[in-house]
């Protein structure tokens, strides 16, 4: 079990300080743990402040694009002319990633104050929380403390007293990783299949019910109350690598570690630290093989990639990857990188929305060529096909799955192609294949 | 699917007021579709055609529109399954851990033989699911609507005693 675990000494433990702390659930003991003054501090100023401080905390989206939550927020109008909203993502289904669960099981207070001021900040009535349908737990503690929250008066029609009215509540989900895609989760909440929309209209013009909207992630929203708090220097200050990364980052771990869990560490710490001293290293007797470091979807690193990258966005880009969500999965020797690499694509093809040809097809094609190599059946002009396939399946389609999948394949033949060629060669034993329902 | 006994409503009395409250959280008929699907599941185990027919004319909306959406996402059952749906993550996280022994465990234990199979005892349905967002749990178990954490080969003759 992953949780309650005692933090690391290593870790900056300011999301996570109350996971594991059953009393924190409640509406009281989240006040007494100072709950819910950030939200009547944001309430007592003007909205366009809050933005401002959100914008000079230097706080990027947690949801995996990294990209700067005031000034999103900044481009909703500021004039209002019709109803705004914002969309809470908590779809978390990035292969990796379970660190949004954590938050909403453990302390589901600090999900609604987070919203709350998002909601504020950018003049919304309401705020759906888009739960993904498998979270059942999250989904019954995050409705408890809805209803806790609407009972004591902190959300409804005088939130915190302060005569203004706001509404949150929960859409569940119904299994479709794709929802997690921002303009797909709108459809979701409209009652449609969750198509990705074609941007532009972005949706701070035209979003949920084509009315202005903001998307935020579940570990964005939960790290606003802290700023508000705190000050946005203070935030600021939180970065050991490249200035423009900074807090703190919950960073799911995975695989093969001795201790699988959320850890949450200042922006620009070291993965080798992350894997070897918080997660305790590898299973016994086994030695670190690659790791993805932010979700399925990101470029996988080699040992040496995965011993010198710094956990930040600049910092995973210098190696070729990307921060992403945060999941971190770490592979030992025992790992047969082209079966996994099929079962990633298989994972991609399951999860297409099919809307757009190069996907559909694509990422059912890239399973396909990927089983017959497994199978032993493979020719030196598949690897190229593969990857010919890859490109076509870059920067075409509505939204990035495509390329996520196209990634993944990329960056396993760059640095595992001796894996493939073995099983091109007849050198290694054809995996079996097992066929997965749908 | 055949239906041997008559379809029952699912919208009336408490449900319909359920429904009703859903409905005033959004701008748009339309946006209670998932919910109502849920409660149609709840009820049944499954969404049949009826179901889909009944929903359109509570909403407003027609039932292929309905069909479409059912069709897409994954946890609407477009068929009758056992008493106990169990859903393994096989996704590359939990791959690596050794999810797909968990599966044929389950397979073998449950006596449902093949994946998406109902057992002959109508209690088991087993099939692989995508990433259940607990990669660091591996393998976690969807039991209905139990997440069950760090199943292992070994732990599942008991769960499915648990679940019988
Ligand atoms: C296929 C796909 C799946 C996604 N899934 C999620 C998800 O589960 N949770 C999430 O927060 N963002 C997800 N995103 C990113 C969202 O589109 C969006 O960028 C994010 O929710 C914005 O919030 P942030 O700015 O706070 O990060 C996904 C994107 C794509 C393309
Ligand atoms: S991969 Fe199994 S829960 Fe995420």
């Amino acid at each position: 079990m992953g949780y309650p675990h005692k933090p690391h000494e290593k870790e900056t433990v300011i999301l996570s300080e109350y996971f594991g702390d059953a009393e924190a659930r409640s509406y009281d003991g989240w006040v007494k743990r100072g709950g819910y003054k950030a939200l009547k501090a944001s309430l007592e100023m003007q909205p366009a402040e809050v933005v401002e401080i959100v914008k000079s905390s230097g706080l990027r989206g947690r949801g995996g694009a990294g990209f700067p939550t005031g000034v999103k927020w900044s481009f909703m109008p500021k004039e209002k002319s019709k109803p705004h909203y914002l969309c809470c993502n908590a779809d978390e289904a990035e292969p990796g990633t379970f660190k949004d669960r954590e938050i909403m099981r453990w302390t589901p207070h600090a999900l609604i104050e987070g919203c709350a001021i998002a909601q504020y900040a950018i003049q919304a009535e309401i705020t759906y929380i888009y739960i993904r349908g498998e979270f059942t737990e999250p989904l019954r503690i995050m409705q408890a403390a809805l209803d806790d929250a609407y009972g004591n008066g902190v959300l409804g029609d005088n939130a915190m007293g302060s005569g203004r009215r706001l509404d949150m509540y929960i859409h569940r989900g119904a299994g479709a990783y794709i929802c997690g895609e921002e303009t797909a989760l709108m459809n979701s909440i409209e009652g449609q299949r969750g198509n990705p929309r074609i941007r532009p209209p972005f949706p701070a013009a035209s979003g949920v019910f084509g009315m202005p909207t903001t998307i935020n992630n579940v570990e964005t929203l939960a790290a606003v109350p802290h700023i508000i708090n705190r000050g946005p220097e203070w935030y600021k200050s939180l970065s050991l690598n490249n200035e423009k990364s900074c807090g703190t980052k919950l960073f799911s771990v995975s695989g093969h570690v001795q201790r699988p869990g959320n850890y949450e560490v200042t922006m620009g710490f070291p993965l080798g630290e992350l894997i070897n001293d918080l997660c305790g290293g590898m299973r016994q007797g086994r030695t670190l093989k690659a790791c993805i470091p932010g979700g399925s979807s990101v470029p996988i690193l080699n040992r040496e990639e995965t011993e010198s990258c710094l956990l930040d966005y600049e910092g995973c880009v210098e190696m070729g990857t990307m921060l992403g969500s945060g999941g971190v999965i770490v592979f030992d020797d025992s790992a047969d990188m082209v079966y996994q690499t099929m079962r990633l694509a298989r994972f991609y093809a399951h999860e297409s929305c099919a809307q757009c040809t190069q996907c559909r097809e694509g990422t059912g094609w890239t399973v396909r060529i990927l089983e017959r190599i497994l199978a032993g059946q493979g020719e030196p002009k598949d690897l190229d096909l593969l990857l010919d396939l890859a490109d076509q399946m870059t920067g075409k389609t509505i939204c990035v799955l495509s390329d996520s999948c196209a990634a993944v394949v990329i960056s396993t033949i760059k640095r595992f192609r001796n894996e493939f060629e073995a099983y091109m060669a007849g050198t290694r034993e054809p995996g079996v294949v097992a066929a997965g329902v749908g | 699917m055949e239906q041997t006994t008559e379809y029952a409503p699912v919208f009336t009395g408490d449900n319909r007021k359920r429904l009703d409250e859903v409905l005033a959280r959004y701008p748009a008929k339309r946006a209670g579709l998932l919910a109502a699907l849920w409660m149609v599941q709840e009820q049944h185990g499954w969404v049949s055609d009826e179901a889909m027919a009944e929903t359109a004319d509570v909403l407003g909306l027609t039932p292929s529109y309905i069909k479409g959406v059912v069709t897409f996402y994954t946890m609407y059952h477009q068929h009758p399954v056992g008493k106990t749906f169990v859903q393994v993550c096989t996704t590359t996280p939990c791959n690596i851990c050794g999810a797909e022994e968990v599966v044929e465990a389950f397979l073998e234990h449950t006596g449902c033989g093949d994946l998406g199979a109902t057992s002959p005892d109508g209690k088991f349905t087993v099939i692989e699911v995508e990433c259940l967002g607990a990669c660091g749990f591996a393998t976690p178990v969807m039991m209905n609507e139990d997440v069950i954490e760090n199943v292992t080969p070994e732990k599942v003759p008991d769960l499915v005693k648990q679940y019988s």
